[in-house]
């Protein structure tokens, strides 16, 4: 039983801390209507970051500050926002998909420096050996049994997604978040308004970013490890799919997004590893992987509002 | 005798429930010269579109000669025997006067006796052929924009403000050239911005406001009418483009 | 340091071959196609069953032509190749994209083309494995053309490029010369303008499809051919052919091509200084250069 539920407890904590990520893509694509096709890379470079700073010093390998985790994350997600801000600036006066593009890249660069840079990064093997947020004291309390701090470090977690969460609906709600809106529906409009869509997308953008920077900060101090497979692909995949179903727009449809996907997605390894015959298992990734391009399809196809549509819409257009 | 053109009731917008034309009657004698004016925002330009099939029609009919062209696309209306000049981007600029004009002629099937006649109408286009459309000047602009859309020999040219930005020695070559292919026995319908100009060479005149017909007759009438004088052809032009 | 080189132009001549559709797409279509590159492994996946089949049922076409390890065979299964990608191509705008372009914006066919992307890659590696493949067993020799330094040529490489040049010398002859050409070339400047002169649209946006479908096949199987086939062959051109496009500016064909070249021979020449672990990160290199110097591109006039 208590195995159970310290499964659920770990299943919930890396649901929050990715319904965390996909509440700042909803302020980048749902609010704003800007298209970040590397969600893996803000997530990754918040991770990375984190780990430098306040990971422990290891023979050979640059980093290891041994911060404390407030200062490590808040460098995480400052890193984040620089990134963001340098492509914001270049790509969000061209065409739209320029940043699509541009993120995209952003993703694939910092996984090959990921990869090679050994020195910085670790290279393959990643980095490990973070000293988790007040984890002697908590263990201690719990007498010795790790359970108590998974407790502690889920609620911290899903402390930060309802701060995030209230945050952005304060944000979304307010004369700025209209004004976001406006730009996303007639930038003309908007425009004539005397709003600056360039200033306002890059702002948009930059908070998202940050946000998902957070999010692998929590990620590393979550699994005491990061390493490249954490920038791959697969992630902004992953992201987009938990949007798109739970409803692009809506910050409670992010969020319940999040925690669908992620169940789907772990119960759907499960089933594979169970079921699949022995010489399937080398395909249940490319599996699960056509399965969340379907679900991004499907969703696209026959139901673009997602479970919980954006609702603020109509209130925003009077 | 019939009308080449006859438009009736139509209605037409780009935003479904909000028609810009709202049940606009016209017709256009065979080989005439009819000219529609009216302020800005009456619906002129839309008119010549939803005609030419380029916006979407949601009441109302067109006829061509008596036969029903409403919602026709656009690329088709050419072989139906319509063509439709542009008032701005009416010319590919990045092709040659020629790869312009071959494109016009790829369904016409005397295409090199065709392109002959259009470059003995305009010798200027016949000399730059080979030039890129982007180095001709206003005034070629729009007589390469006019031989393209006479390419396929049509029975009834539509053409948007043919004399927008041209000097006015220039814009008035322009509407005499619209006048001389009613002599060759083509049937124009355009809008103007430039009143006086055009009902001196236009047969009969419709007025356009508020996408609603406004009022109609002989250019001559128009242009003598006190009323329609001291709105469109006053010290103050209306909308000047 | 010229082996790098060489081989760069031959990357840059597949990489080339693929940009020319994604720009016409892109620009047509107005949408940044995360699927695209998967045509590439579509076409030497669809060339590398064809020419067993063929080579199964008629064996004396399994020979190569010496010094290259072609046959006929595979010519031909690369023809068959060509047909297969681009009427894939069509048949994804038909079920997906061409649905979502009729009630959406066109940031949501990136979107869609990232969905579309999974797929293709996944089911490719379910029906054919993780593992790398070859046209070929034989083994090409490869032509000192230089001891020191030392330079290695194989014949496949020359026919590759050559053949490689060949298909855009038509296609450019197809658009300076041919009045379906100047009908894809009017699309491109003025869709609108095009319909009035007579052009379907739905009609180019199929031949677009196909065309672009039929030169990613053939790049597929140029880049299979000096090298092997994986079901990440799509994922790792991808970024090459969104650069070659964006340095040629979006809608540009010739500008696609130079892009692809460029793109090509500057991964190439990266060896040279940068572990090769670092290639895969060149063409973003390229394109935050393009984007901080010059943002539409050498040839581009497209605006946001």
């Amino acid at each position: 039983m208590i195995g159970v539920i310290s499964y659920l407890v770990f299943f919930a904590t890396m649901a929050g801390i990715l319904a965390i990520v996909v509440l700042g893509l909803n302020l980048q694509w749902g609010y704003t209507g800007l298209f970040n096709g590397g969600v893996a890379a803000f997530f990754g470079a918040g991770a990375y970051v984190t780990m430098l700073l306040g990971g422990r010093p290891e023979p050979g390998q640059f980093g290891g500050f041994l911060a404390p985790f407030p200062v490590a994350i808040v460098g995480g997600i400052l890193f984040a926002g620089l990134i963001a801000w340098f492509f914001g600036v270049l790509t969000l006066r061209l065409r739209h998909d320029y940043l699509a593009i541009a993120t995209f890249g952003v993703a694939i660069a910092l996984e090959s420096v990921a990869r090679n840079a050994e020195w910085l990064t670790g290279g393959a093997k990643g980095l490990r050996g973070f000293p988790r947020p007040l984890e002697a004291t908590i263990t201690a309390l719990g007498g010795g049994d790790n359970f108590l701090y998974g407790l502690f470090f889920l609620a911290l977690v899903l402390a930060v997604l309802a701060a995030v969460y209230v945050g952005l609906e304060r944000l979304t709600r307010s004369p700025y978040g209209r004004a976001l809106r406006a730009i996303r529906e007639d930038e003309a409009a908007a425009r004539s308004l005397g709003k600056n869509p360039v200033r306002l997308r890059l702002e948009s953008f930059v908070i998202g970013s940050m946000i998902m920077g957070a999010a692998g900060g929590l990620y590393v101090a979550f699994y005491a490890y990061v390493g490249p497979q954490d920038l791959a692909p697969i992630l902004t995949f992953q992201v987009w799919a938990m949007l798109i179903v739970g409803g692009a727009g809506n910050n409670r449809g992010a969020v319940l997004g999040a925690f669908l996907i992620w169940a789907a997605w772990t119960a759907s390894g499960f089933a594979l590893a169970a079921l699949a015959p022995q010489a399937m298992q080398l395909y249940t990734g490319p599996i699960q992987y056509i399965l969340i391009g379907s679900v991004i399809v499907g969703m696209l196809l026959w139901r673009p509002q997602g479970i919980l549509p954006e609702q603020i819409r109509q209130q925003g257009r009077n | 005798m019939t009308a080449a053109l006859k438009i009736e009731a139509l209605e037409a917008g780009y935003v479904r429930d909000l028609p810009i034309l709202r049940r606009v009657d016209l017709g256009v004698e065979r080989a005439s010269l009819t000219v529609i004016i009216g302020p800005n925002g009456a619906g002129k330009s839309t008119l010549i579109k939803a005609v030419a099939g380029l916006v979407p029609v949601s009441g109302g009919r067109v006829l061509l000669d008596g036969k029903d062209i409403t919602g026709i696309r656009p690329d088709q209306m050419g072989a139906l025997g319509l063509s439709y000049v542009p008032q701005t981007d009416n010319i590919f600029r990045h092709l040659s006067i020629r790869e312009n004009l071959a494109l016009v002629l790829r369904r016409v099937p005397d295409r090199q006796a065709r392109l002959e006649e259009l470059f003995a109408l305009f010798p200027v286009l016949a000399q730059k052929q080979a030039d890129r459309a982007a180095s001709l000047s206003g005034g070629q602009r729009q007589m390469l924009a006019v031989a393209m859309a006479l390419a396929p020999r049509p029975r009834v040219m539509l053409m948007d403000e043919p004399s927008a930005g041209l000097s006015p020695k220039i814009a008035a070559e322009v509407l005499d050239l619209a006048r001389s292919l009613t002599r060759q026995g083509v049937t124009v319908l355009l809008v103007e911005q430039n009143v006086r100009k055009a009902l001196s060479v236009a047969d009969h005149c419709y007025i356009l406001a508020e996408g609603r017909n406004q009022m109609d007759g002989p250019a001559a009438a128009i242009l003598a009418d006190p009323v329609v004088g001291e709105i469109y052809l006053g010290g103050r032009r209306v909308g000047a483009a | 340091m010229i082996q790098n080189l060489l081989d760069g132009i031959l990357t840059g001549a597949v990489i080339s071959l693929g940009a020319i559709g994604l720009t016409m797409v892109m620009h047509m279509l107005r949408f940044a196609n995360f699927a695209y590159a998967e045509l590439l492994a579509i076409g030497a996946y669809a060339a590398l069953v064809f020419d067993r089949v063929l080579a199964a049922l008629a064996p004396a076409l399994a020979t190569a032509f010496k010094p290259l390890t072609v046959s006929a065979s595979l010519a031909l299964a690369t023809l068959l190749a060509m047909a297969i990608t681009g009427a894939s191509a069509v048949v994804v705008d038909w079920l997906v994209f061409r649905r979502i372009r009729a009630k959406a914006d066109a940031l949501s066919m990136v979107f869609a083309s990232f969905g579309v992307a999974l797929i293709i890659r996944n089911a490719i590696t379910l029906a054919f494995g993780h593992n790398a493949q070859l046209f070929s067993q034989d083994i090409a020799f490869a032509t000192v053309l230089s001891t020191d330094p030392l330079i290695l040529v194989k014949a496949d490489q020359v026919f590759v490029l050559v053949a490689a040049l060949a298909l855009m010398a038509a296609f450019h002859i197809v658009l300076t010369r041919t009045s379906f050409g100047f009908a894809l070339r009017a699309v491109a400047e003025n869709p609108t303008l095009a319909q009035v002169a007579g052009v379907r649209l739905s009609t180019m946006i199929v031949a677009v499809w196909l065309i672009g479908g039929g030169l990613s096949a053939a790049a597929g199987v140029f880049y299979t051919l000096t090298n092997h086939l994986s079901p990440a062959l799509g994922s790792n051109f991808l970024l090459p052919v969104f650069a070659a496009t964006i340095v040629g500016g979006i809608g540009s064909v010739y500008g696609a091509v130079l892009g692809g070249f460029l793109v090509g021979v500057a991964s190439g020449l990266s060896l040279a200084v940068l572990p090769s672990g670092y290639v895969p990160a060149m063409p973003f290199l390229i394109i935050l250069a393009v984007l901080l110097l010059r943002p539409h591109g050498l040839f581009g006039e497209d605006q946001a």
